[in-house]
């Protein structure tokens, strides 16, 4: 294996990982990541930049990567934008690079790279603007084609995700020096703690850098500390979690890389969506490197100094012959590490004057890099020093521009940073987020024992907070050099120099911005798409800012930040959707009936959430209207059987359960005899009809009110808030009891017949009677309500009895001459009888539309009664409930149609109203209509013309009494 | 977000449905002028600051006023609507 220098704390050599990347054969080490492995095979280019499709090789080493995103195979498909740095290595993986074609080496856009004088920011916004008939036919699918970063799988993400939940009382972000001196300051005060790092291993930048803690090697003193972490019960250690957001009240979002790095992870899910409540939590974030954008710094082989040393460090990739380039003491410090443990460091430039020290590399004070050679990766710099240019052959180029706290999160909920001189960086204010405490170099304090100290701190003030007490803790010893600096945004020498590297962003991008007029930090960001790409500008948003300032001679805190919001870190629509696909969106509900209805073939309907059968098809039947003709005959001429376990029920008990009646009713329920059923209407409060349904009263104190299956829950609730708001001190109480109760309606001539045989005597309950039964050995509620028509009885058992139930009804109707039916022939039968539902009570029609205000007590208050008095809510200008024949029988009515004067033309100038409901009449053998029409109840056997411009259905329809069958309503009270 | 149910404690957004300001307690009397029912049913305040707000919490059924600063985003309090004023 080429490029593996010896060492390497992450990796096991003696374990070869196989994988493909671009279709060439390759192997790592076990411990390997993407990016680590490309480096050690001595891959460069990893993928092209997004407009000039320029060479990218690998910047970082962590989750801020911009260049080396890559698509990943699982699953059988190629996940785009996945991060080489932050993805494992597994025997197996297949990876290939995006934004390219055909190859990475070889890649037909780079012509983009060519044109880039004229590829500006704005260029899109300039270019494409007219001929105006271009943009549709030519412009917009041209640029479609070529935008993006990477495609996405066309197929259905097959891969599992899950949510969970947490809950602790010190959440802590990072693992460094500072988290792990505040997680084991916190476990050991007995607080439940949740650790959470973003790496695979927790640790840090010791992990990178080295040195040493406690008189011994760093890694050694964090292997240490996680021991102790490990052995405390009240500690959870979560590796490989990001936090990406957090939200009000302590709850924070993250997102765990469960099984990404699995070769076959079976059934363990790809990553998992945390909600995590924290009372208190603590920011160890760390802080970024930045860049420096001097020309040709995006060139493969150009990297951030603190990647190197972890690549380095942690994998033991071998950085061949090594530049540094730098303003800060850390940088310098850094190269003379890295020089004495045998890396080859060819030369260290650093843009002070006044920079000294002893190292075995030459140092260049007041020199910066202003150029870099090599088409598919750095072969040479070029040096400007006092005037005068010089070259260095090198194979890795080393930035350090300095650190900027990674402080994103303190932000998310509309707080600013403020800015720090000393470090040239923003950090967050105490205090800015309530419940989150930055810590460590989250908050600008950079030296480890700076670190060490803060976490303690941090930790100690939380648990003040929490009411528990902070134990004493030793601060181990380690380095506390200072890290000064002299900002260096940008080198100021001919080419372009990149800011953003994902989307290509130079210096030059930001300046023509700001000469535009774009000079709001918000304003440029967008015109010139910098921080817009899937790293959000981790590396390239100090930068952008500071070229601004520059152009626009302002200060950079006087600029200002763009805002940051969540996420953090590139979330997956996968884990953000985890738990709620298919049926976890959007649950069944099913009747106790339902295996039967399905085993008789009958094709459900959604209703709600419920699943009701529409018609129970028989061998033979033409269509489906054959079936429903067949159950209303059934009804009409014999007896039905049809389960409306949907419809809501609610048990009202208690002394004043009639006076809380009759304040949520229309009508008067107190007076109600008990063994009595009554049709009752309730309204919104603004005199709108909510929701109609029959309230029974089954003794003195006991009430039990129906709704319809969609409102039953909004009726609950709207019970419940009368009750508790305006029912104070009043002796009842309410409970839904849908569930418990499997109810049958059981309808037609043959009904008392049928209830003979279940009852042993045909019931003596008169029409809108209730009486207690037996079924068997099954106590049971007998109603007497029909919404057919017909004679008809409800007939409840406990929920368990249900199915059989059912079945026997179902038996001994077909031995009757009838049978099951379905949502169809219920529709049919209702309509016949002008019964509503829900399609004509649709929010906007109030009692008197409907015919039903004679049902409004004038006696007493109800909800709804105030305003349903309001002008504008009665009258002859209200579209009223009428019935609609068609002149010609067989002529269809379509739902949904409009109704105009038989002459206007279809103009909504001449509408008379719509239709709501339509039905074949079998009984009438003809088509009828519920519709709401202007002043219908004036107008009966006046003809208007039915329009349905969607259908392209017309006919003409003579408007009549929605009751169209049997209106005395003998059927069903004899 | 996170509110406290007198009933059930500290629990998850995801769990209470809001239907508004608080205003909707103070129900007029039936007798009361058409300018005091207007006002009670489509009047609202849009308070950027402390607001009181009416909450359902579905698992347990309570109705609840919640003291929030629609501004800071703190909870500074919450009763039943039952025991609220």
């Amino acid at each position: 294996m080429k490029r593996r220098a010896s060492g390497g704390s992450a990796i096991e050599r003696a374990r070869g990982v196989p994988f493909r990347f671009d279709g060439r054969e390759m192997r790592g080490c076990r411990g390997d990541t993407l990016a680590s492995a490309l480096l050690a095979n001595g891959v460069r280019p990893v993928g092209r930049s997004f407009k000039y499709h320029r060479p990218r090789g690998v910047l970082t080493a962590g989750s801020e990567e911009p260049n080396a995103l890559v698509e990943l195979k699982r699953d059988g498909a190629y996940q785009p934008n996945i991060r080489a740095t932050l993805q494992e290595l597994h025997p197996g993986l297949e990876a290939r690079a995006q934004n390219c074609w055909p190859s990475v080496r070889r890649d037909v856009l780079a012509v983009n790279d060519l044109l880039a004088p004229f590829l500006s920011a704005g260029f899109y916004y300039k270019t494409f603007m007219w001929p105006r008939a271009f943009w549709e036919g030519l412009y917009e699918p041209l640029i479609r084609r070529a935008a993006g970063l990477g495609r996405l799988p066309r197929a259905y993400d097959a891969s599992l995700h899950e949510r969970a939940f947490a809950f602790c009382d010190l959440l802590v972000i990072g693992s460094g020096p500072t988290g792990l001196m505040a997680a084991l300051t916190a476990g050991r005060a007995g607080a439940d703690v949740v650790l959470v790092e973003e790496d695979r291993q927790m640790g840090g930048l010791p992990l990178s850098q080295g040195g040493q803690i406690d008189g011994r090697g760093a890694d050694g003193w964090v292997q240490r500390v996680l021991r102790e972490l490990q052995g405390l019960p009240n500690v959870r250690l979560m590796p490989r979690t990001s936090v990406f957001g957090v939200y009000d009240g302590g709850v924070f979002g993250a997102l765990e890389r469960v099984g990404q790095h699995l070769a076959e992870p079976g059934l363990v899910p790809r990553e998992c969506y945390w909600r995590i409540t924290a009372k208190r939590a603590i920011l160890a974030s760390g802080a970024l490197e930045r860049p420096i954008a001097h020309p040709g710094n995006d060139r493969p082989g150009v990297m951030l100094l603190s990647a190197v040393a972890s690549y380095w460090q942690r994998w033991a990739v071998d950085p061949g012959r090594v530049v540094v380039f730098g303003n800060n003491d850390h940088a310098l410090t850094t190269a003379q590490a890295l020089a004495a443990e045998g890396m080859q460091i060819a030369a260290y430039i650093d843009s002070r004057e006044d920079v000294a020290g002893e190292a075995p590399f030459p140092l260049r004070a007041g020199a910066e890099v202003v150029g870099t050679r090599g088409r598919q990766g750095l072969r040479e710099v070029t040096i400007r020093a006092r005037g005068r240019e010089s070259r260095i052959a090198c194979d890795t180029l080393g930035l350090s521009g300095g650190w900027n706290p990674t402080l994103a999160l303190t932000c998310h909920q509309g707080a600013r940073p403020v800015w720090d001189e000393a470090i040239a960086a923003f950090v967050p204010r105490p205090g800015m987020l309530p419940g989150l405490e930055a810590a460590g170099a989250a908050r600008g304090c950079f030296s480890t024992a700076a670190c060490l100290a803060d976490g303690v701190e941090a930790a100690r003030a939380a648990l003040a907070e929490l009411g528990l007490t902070a134990p004493d803790i030793a601060l181990p010893e380690a380095d506390d050099s200072p890290y000064t600096l002299r900002p260096l945004w940008q080198v100021k020498a001919p080419g372009r120099a990149w800011l953003d590297f994902a989307n290509d962003v130079t210096t030059k991008d930001v300046k023509l911005a700001a000469q535009e007029g774009f000079a709001s930090v918000e304003h440029m960001k967008r015109y010139t798409t910098q921080g817009m790409a899937p790293d959000q500008g981790k590396s390239s948003n100090m930068g952008a800012l500071a070229v601004l300032a520059d152009a626009t001679g302002g200060s950079i805190p006087g600029t200002g930040t763009t805002t940051f919001r969540p996420p953090f870190v590139p979330v997956s629509i996968g884990a953000l959707g985890a738990g709620a696909r298919g049926k976890g969106f959007r649950p069944e509900r099913r009747t106790t009936s339902d295996t039967q209805v399905r085993a008789l073939g009958a094709p459900m309907i959604e209703a709600g959430l419920w699943y009701r059968p529409s018609y129970f098809p028989k061998p033979g039947d033409p269509d489906w209207r054959t079936a429903c003709n067949r159950e209303v005959g059934y009804v009409r001429k014999a007896v039905g059987v049809c389960d409306v376990s949907t419809l809501g029920k609610i048990a009202v008990q208690g002394p004043d359960a009639g006076r809380f009646l009759d304040f949520v009713y229309t009508g008067t329920m107190s007076r109600l005899a008990v063994g009595r059923v009554r049709y009752g209407l309730m309204l919104r409060e603004d005199g709108h009809v909510m929701d109609d349904g029959t309230c029974a009263r089954l003794g003195e104190q006991d009430y039990l009110v129906t709704t319809t299956t969609a409102a039953a829950g909004e009726v609950m609730r709207h019970l419940e808030f009368v009750q508790q708001a305006f029912c104070r001190g009043w002796q009842l109480r309410l409970c839904s009891v849908t569930e418990q109760w499997a109810q049958m309606a059981i309808a037609g001539p043959l009904a008392g017949e049928l209830l003979a045989h279940v009852l042993g005597e045909v019931p003596d309950l008169p029409f809108m009677g209730y009486q207690p039964v037996q079924v068997g050995p099954v106590a049971a509620r007998l109603f007497r309500i029909s919404f057919s028509g017909e004679r008809g009885y409800e007939l409840a058992v406990p929920a368990r009895y249900g199915a059989d139930l059912f079945r026997q009804l179902v038996a001994l109707a077909e031995g009757l001459g009838g049978g099951a039916y379905g949502m169809e022939a219920l529709n049919v039968l209702r309509i016949e009888k002008g019964f509503l539902t829900h399609a004509e009570i649709d929010g906007f029609v109030t009692a008197f539309d409907l015919g039903l205000q004679g049902m409004m007590s004038r006696k007493k208050d109800f909800i709804g009664k105030a305003a349903s008095g309001r002008p504008g809510l009665t009258g002859a200008e209200r579209l009223q409930l009428v019935g609609l024949r068609p002149q010609d029988p067989t002529a269809e009515l379509t739902a949904g149609a409009h109704l105009y004067p038989r002459e206007a033309p279809a103009k909504a100038t001449h509408g008379q109203g719509h239709v709501k409901s339509v039905c074949y009449s079998p009984t009438l053998g003809t088509w009828l209509g519920l519709a709401l029409v202007t002043n219908g109840r004036a107008r009966h056997g006046e003809m208007l013309r039915l329009d349905d411009g969607l259908r392209g259905n017309r006919c003409e329809v003579t408007l009549c009494d929605p009751v169209f069958f049997d209106p005395e309503g003998g059927r069903m009270r004899d | 977000m996170r509110l406290p149910c007198p009933c059930c404690g500290w629990r998850d957004l995801r769990e209470f449905t809001c239907i508004g300001a608080a205003d909707y307690l103070e129900r007029p009397t039936a007798d009361a002028p058409p300018e005091a029912w207007d006002a009670y049913l489509h009047v609202r305040d849009n308070p950027a600051g402390p607001a009181r707000e009416l909450w359902y919490h579905d698992p347990c059924g309570t109705w609840l006023v919640v003291e929030r600063d629609t501004v800071m985003h703190a909870v500074t309090g919450s009763r039943a609507v039952e025991d609220a004023q």
